[in-house]
C-alpha cells in the first residue's frame, strides 16, 4: 500500500477513533463522579469504588468468573493447540471438511443457539448446572479461537527444523517438546489469553448453562444494567478495562522481547 | 497477488503478540508431518497421535454437533407440563420398540406453529433487516477507516492498528454499557444536543432502532476493519504506481485495482458481522425498544419466559437454516485460506 494520507484518509481515521473511545472515555470519566446522578457532575470522588469493596455478591461473582475464565481457558488452550496442529498437518483425507467445519461452525454460531443447545445436552445427560458446566460450555467455544490463532503461526512454520532433529534421532514426542512448543509458544499465549477473555466476556451462553450458586460477572453486570445505570457499575467496568489495558499492554512487551530472541532462537535450536 | 487468509489473519492479529508472524519462511502444505523412513517403532508412535489429535474432535463432537441434533429432535417433539417440559423422551435403554413409538410421536406442529403466529415472521424479517443495515453501514465507516490506517506512515500503522483491536479486549458488556451511559435522556449526547441548541427537548435514543444500530455498529466495527486492512495491506503498491504511469487518475485507480484485490477482506468482514447480528440478543435488548423484538430475544423470551422449549428449539433450527447460506460462504473463505496462500 502506497504510504502518505489525504485528508479524507485523516478525517475517516480521527472519525473512526473518536466513534470508537468516546463512549468509553466517558463511562471512566463518570465512575469517578460524587453525584448519584449521572448527568449532573458533582465533582471528583472514589466513593463507587470503597463501595464496590463492601459488595460482597460482586466480588463473589468476580470470583467465579475469574475461575471459570482461567479453567476453561487452559483447556481449550490444550484441546485447540492440537486441533491446529491436525489442520495444518494433517494434509488431505476424506472427511476434512467435516472436521474444519467443526472447528469454523461455533466461532460465528450466532450465540443462542450454542447456548439453547448446550443447555438441552446438559438437560438431556440429567447433569446438575453450574460451575461445571458454564466451564465445559466456555471450553467448547473458545477452543476454536485458539485453534485459529495457533494454525495461523502454524502455518508460517519452518517444519526444517522439525525434519532435522528428527534426522538426529529425536523422537516425535521429544520434537515436539523441544523444538515445535517453544516456537508456536507465542501464539498458544496469545490463544490462551483470547480464550480468557471471551470466557469472562461472556454472557449469553453463561445465561443458559448456569445454574443455582453460579453467577457470572457478566450475568451479575447484565441483571443490573437492566434497571438503569448506576455509578457502581460505571466503577466496576472501569477496573475491569484497567485490568485489561494493563495485560495487553503487558503482552504486547513480551511479544516485543521474544520476537527480538526469536530471531535468535532458531540458530541455538540447530546446536 | 496473495489471497489473504480472513478470519485467521483477523484472529491472530486481534491478539496483542499476533503481530510478530511471518518472516517470509513458508512451507508445503500439501505434505503431511514429517515423517521419514516409516521405521516401525516410529509408525506405532504415528497411530498414538492420531488418536490423540482425534480429542479436541471427539470434544467438539459431544458438545457442538450432538447438542445441535438434540436441537433438532426437541424441536419436534411436544410440550409438556413435566422437567423436562417436552415429550417424548427418548430413552435409548427401552429398546427398537420404544424408538419406533418415539419416532411415530415426532410432529412439525411446532414449525407450523411457527408459520402461523405473525411474532416470528416479523421477528426473523425484523433481524435481517438490522443485519443487512447494520453491515452496510459497517462497510461505508469500516472501509474508510481500515484504507487510511492501511495509507498512514509505517511508525503510525502498529499504534492505529492496536487501538482498532484495543476495544476488542474491553468487555462487550462494558461497551453496551457506556452507550446507554451516553445515550439516556439526561446523558451527554442530549446534553451536547440541548446546549448547541440543535434540539429544545432532549429526545429518548433508548428503546428505539437507532440506539440498536449505533451498538451493533460499534461492537462489530474491529470485525469489519481487521479483515479489509489485512487485504489493504497486502496489496503491492507497485499496482498502484503502474496506473498512475499508465494515466489512470487516483480515484479511478482506487475503483480499478484498490477495491477489486480487497474483495475477499470485504466479504470476509461482511459475513464476520452479518452472522452473529442476525441472532443477536445483547444488544437489541439493552438498547432496542419492546415493539418489534429481534429473532435472538423472541427466541430467549420463549424459552426463559414461557418455558416452551420445543417452540425455542424450532426457532433455532429456523434461523439456523437461514444462516446455512452465509455460514457456508464463509466456511468455503476459510477453507481456501487454509489451503494456502498461493
Amino acid at each position: 500500500m502506497r504510504r502518505g494520507m489525504s485528508t479524507f484518509n485523516f478525517v475517516s481515521v480521527a472519525l473512526g477513533f473518536g466513534f470508537l473511545y468516546l463512549p468509553i472515555a466517558i463511562l471512566v470519566i463518570y465512575s469517578f463522579n460524587a453525584s448519584r446522578l449521572v448527568g449532573i457532575w458533582g465533582g471528583w470522588s472514589t466513593r463507587w469504588y470503597a463501595e464496590l469493596i463492601n459488595d460482597q455478591a460482586m466480588l463473589d461473582s468476580a470470583w467465579v468468573s475469574l475461575s471459570i475464565a482461567l479453567l476453561s481457558a487452559s483447556a481449550a488452550t490444550v484441546l485447540g493447540t492440537l486441533a491446529a496442529m491436525s489442520l495444518v498437518r494433517a494434509g488431505r483425507f476424506r472427511g476434512r471438511l467435516l472436521f474444519t467445519g467443526l472447528i469454523y461452525a461455533p466461532l460465528v454460531m450466532p450465540e443462542v443457539i450454542t447456548g439453547l443447545a448446550l443447555l438441552l445436552l446438559f438437560v438431556a445427560m440429567d447433569v446438575d448446572r453450574g460451575f461445571w458446566t458454564i466451564t465445559i460450555a466456555h471450553t467448547t467455544l473458545t477452543m476454536c479461537f485458539v485453534a485459529l490463532v495457533v494454525q495461523a503461526r502454524l502455518l508460517n512454520f519452518d517444519t526444517s527444523l522439525e525434519e532435522a532433529a528428527m534426522d538426529l534421532g529425536c523422537p516425535p514426542l521429544r520434537t515436539f517438546l523441544t523444538v515445535t512448543l517453544p516456537l508456536i509458544a507465542p501464539a498458544i499465549a496469545a490463544g490462551w489469553m483470547l480464550a480468557f477473555t471471551l470466557s469472562l466476556d461472556d454472557l449469553v451462553i453463561a445465561s443458559f448453562t448456569t445454574g443455582p450458586g453460579a453467577t457470572t460477572l457478566p450475568l451479575r453486570i447484565y441483571s443490573e444494567v437492566r434497571l438503569g445505570v448506576k455509578p457502581e457499575i460505571n466503577a466496576i467496568c472501569t477496573l475491569m478495562i484497567a485490568v485489561v489495558a494493563l495485560v495487553v499492554t503487558a503482552a504486547s512487551l513480551f511479544a516485543k522481547f521474544s520476537a527480538t530472541r526469536e530471531r535468535v532462537l532458531p540458530l541455538g535450536a540447530q546446536v | 497477488m496473495s489471497d489473504i487468509a480472513p478470519q485467521s489473519t483477523v484472529l491472530h492479529s486481534l491478539s496483542p503478540m499476533g503481530r510478530g508472524r511471518g518472516e517470509g519462511d513458508s512451507i508445503d502444505r500439501a505434505s503431511p508431518a514429517p515423517s521419514p523412513q516409516p521405521a516401525s517403532p516410529r509408525r506405532g508412535g504415528a497411530r498414538a497421535r492420531t488418536w490423540f489429535v482425534l480429542i479436541p474432535y471427539l470434544w467438539l463432537a459431544v458438545f457442538f454437533l450432538i447438542p445441535i441434533l438434540i436441537v433438532f429432535k426437541i424441536s419436534l417433539s411436544q410440550t409438556a407440563l413435566a422437567q423436562p417440559p417436552y415429550t417424548p423422551v427418548f430413552d435409548p435403554a427401552a429398546g427398537l420398540a420404544h424408538l419406533k413409538d418415539f419416532l411415530a410421536k415426532l410432529s412439525l406442529e411446532n414449525y407450523a406453529f411457527i408459520a402461523s403466529d405473525a411474532i416470528f415472521l416479523l421477528s426473523y424479517l425484523k433481524s435481517l433487516e438490522i443485519a443487512v443495515i447494520s453491515t452496510i453501514i459497517l462497510l461505508l465507516i469500516g472501509f474508510p477507516l481500515a484504507y487510511g490506517i492501511a495509507r498512514a506512515p509505517r511508525r503510525w500503522q502498529a499504534l492505529l492498528f492496536m487501538m482498532v483491536v484495543l476495544p476488542f479486549w474491553t468487555s462487550f458488556l462494558i461497551r453496551i454499557y457506556a452507550w446507554i451511559n451516553v445515550l439516556q435522556r439526561d446523558g451527554l449526547f442530549n446534553q451536547v444536543l440541548l446546549a448547541t441548541g440543535i434540539v429544545d427537548a432532549p429526545p429518548a435514543w433508548l428503546s428505539t432502532d437507532i440506539a440498536v444500530y449505533i451498538g451493533i455498529v460499534y461492537s462489530y466495527l474491529p470485525f469489519m476493519v481487521l479483515p479489509i486492512y489485512a487485504t489493504l495491506e497486502n496489496m503491492e503498491e507497485t499496482l498502484l504506481e503502474a496506473a498512475a504511469d499508465l494515466g489512470c487518475p487516483p480515484w479511478q485507480a482506487f475503483w480499478l485495482v484498490t477495491l477489486p484485490l480487497s474483495i475477499n477482506g470485504v466479504i470476509a468482514g461482511a459475513l464476520l458481522c452479518f452472522i452473529p447480528i442476525v441472532g443477536e440478543f445483547v444488544i437489541p435488548d439493552l438498547l432496542g425498544g419492546s415493539q418489534t423484538q429481534m429473532i435472538g430475544q423472541t427466541l430467549w423470551s420463549e424459552f426463559f419466559a414461557n418455558r416452551d422449549w420445543p417452540v425455542a428449539s424450532a426457532v433455532a433450527i429456523v434461523l439456523l437454516c437461514l444462516l446455512v447460506a452465509p455460514l457456508m460462504a464463509y466456511q468455503h473463505l476459510q477453507a481456501r485460506a487454509l489451503e494456502g496462500r498461493p
